[in-house]
């Protein structure tokens, strides 16, 4: 692992400007930077920590939660208000990683983390994620755990997340802090970048900018969802294919539909083609499956992960059987 | 470890710096504040820090670089060797340890971020010579074969029965999902941890 300093910053302002800096990067939770930093696929010289900025609460009123980035995964999976108002949360992040990292892991890191794509991690081989412009061994290679949409011919990295995808369902937004002292406010749909030319640019954040914290909205549908999760083993794996619903019916009516995928997209996957068949339709079995048979619409597979797409389309139908039941 | 018993590590250690037979609070002092060697590094003049760090109690002063590991600090400068490095990456959990009370992985936390934390370790458990109930369990159960992973699993079981997730075979098995064992001594972990949790509760 390359050296590094350490900053310990005394506030937000501090910690955007410190960080702004080339070869600095934010550290929270380390979970996943400790990793990349240890395999030389990350080599920042510099780390900004967030721990001194707190940043950790959870925040519940009747508009939604506020979930500050620096809240850790198994504080937000066990808050009883989380339980209640926004199940698909609390079991997306119990679903993610293993009893230790949910300890350490944070909100912003989550969202962050990057690809588990084997090539990526390795820099024994080319990448154009962390090489830009050195080719992508895995299109013609190991693919089978890689993407089946929002792939480019540079890229195919599967986003890891199971969060994201509970969030990407919800439509909750993200509050960033930048250098200048500004903030703003972005959804999560739009937080993250699909490759194409570019695979090494993954989100919409600038320099320095900071994740501050998540916003999700409070629904009817938010109370009534599910996470489902198939993976290689049962635990403590990342997702093949994975599916947030949040559903809400009125007189047996289908009157709002959220549903989002992960394990198959390049950015955690929004499915509007699922939520428009089922919007304001009649809740049975027979519409489940005509909508959950819409999914992946667009989907590219490579060579070894076809079989994503049919598992997409099972994986979501049998998490709207579960919502609708 | 007893103070006075006579280990593989023991010998190892004592011919290397003749602490290693010393109390672990006698160690805690007597080991100086010495930056850790890597040859190969000293032409880039790396940045060292003075910490203290509080493990099991006893305030320990290091100088170290910031991309120490917590588990590499543990190891080759507090001298405890009970905590153990498996994959370096957060994927085995033969590193765990308690940061103020919850489990986390040693490898992946950088020792210059725990100095206002309460460090944890295997050592830490045993009270004047007395095996923790978990440990105890373990014994009683044959809950490992080669014992590697033994010290991660017992601190990640400790959490687990603090954190109540003891209700029934599945929960133990997925609450301990971040502890691998390529031995498999499994089912007699998950009965170890339900012997433990219930003299636990009779207490």
């Amino acid at each position: 692992m390359q050296a590094f300093t350490l900053a310990r910053p005394n506030g937000l302002d501090s910690a955007t400007t410190t960080a702004a800096a080339t070869g600095t990067k934010y550290i929270a939770g380390g979970t996943d930077l400790m990793q990349l930093m240890k395999n030389n696929v990350e080599a920042p010289t510099h780390l900004v920590d967030l721990e001194p900025l707190g940043l950790s609460a959870i925040h519940i009123d009747d508009n939604g939660a506020r979930l500050e980035a620096m809240a850790r995964m198994s504080d937000v999976a066990a808050h009883p208000a989380i339980i209640a108002g926004w199940p698909v949360i609390s079991q997306a992040l119990l679903a993610s990683a293993s009893p230790q990292v949910r300890n350490m892991g944070t909100m912003g890191g989550n969202l962050l983390q990057r690809t588990r794509c084997g090539y990526f991690r390795d820099t024994g081989f080319a990448c154009n994620k962390r090489d830009p412009g050195s080719g992508c061994p895995a299109i013609p290679g190991e693919n089978r755990l890689l993407a089946i949409l929002g792939g480019s011919d540079r890229c195919i990295a599967t986003h890891p997340s199971d969060f994201a995808v509970a969030l990407v369902a919800l439509d909750a937004t993200v509050e960033l802090h930048d250098a200048g002292g500004s903030t703003r406010q972005l959804r999560v749909r739009d937080f993250h970048r699909l490759p194409g030319d570019s695979p090494q640019n993954e989100t919409n954040l600038q320099p320095g900018e900071m994740i501050t914290a998540i916003v999700v909205p409070a629904s009817p549908a938010a109370r009534r969802c599910t996470y489902l999760k198939v993976r290689d083993r049962a635990s403590f794996e990342f997702a093949l294919v994975a599916a947030a619903v949040a559903m809400q019916v009125t007189n047996g009516t289908i009157s709002d539909i959220r549903v989002a995928a992960g394990g198959v997209g390049t950015k955690p996957w929004h499915l509007p083609e699922v939520e428009a068949a089922l919007h304001g339709q009649t809740l049975n079995d027979d519409n489940l499956r005509d909508a959950a048979m819409q999914a992946g619409q667009g989907a590219r597979p490579a060579s070894q992960n076809a079989f994503k797409l049919p598992l997409l389309r099972n994986v979501v139908l049998r998490a709207l059987r579960t919502v609708a039941a | 470890m007893a103070p006075s018993s006579l280990t593989r590590r023991g010998l190892l250690g004592s011919t290397a710096g003749g602490l290693a037979l010393l109390p672990i609070a006698d160690r805690a002092q007597a080991i100086p504040a010495s930056p850790v060697s890597h040859p190969a590094d000293t032409a880039t003049a790396l940045p060292q820090q003075d910490i203290t760090l509080l493990i099991n109690g006893q305030r320990m002063d290091l100088t170290i670089e910031p991309r120490t590991s917590l588990l590499d600090v543990l190891r080759e400068q507090a001298g405890l060797t009970g905590t153990k490095k498996g994959c370096d990456h957060g994927s085995c959990g033969a590193c765990t340890v308690h940061l103020d009370g919850r489990r986390v992985v040693s490898c992946l936390t950088l020792a210059i971020r725990c100095q206002d934390k309460a460090i944890t370790t295997i050592e830490g458990l045993t009270v004047n010579g007395d095996l923790h109930p978990v440990q105890a369990a373990f014994m009683d159960h044959d809950a490992f074969q080669c014992g590697y992973c033994t010290p991660g699993q017992i601190m990640s079981a400790v959490a687990l029965i603090d954190e109540g997730h003891t209700g029934s075979p599945a929960e133990m098995r997925e609450w301990m999902s971040g502890n691998i064992c390529r031995c498999g001594a499994y089912p007699n972990i998950v009965d170890a941890i339900h012997d433990a949790a219930t003299r636990m509760q009779e207490g």
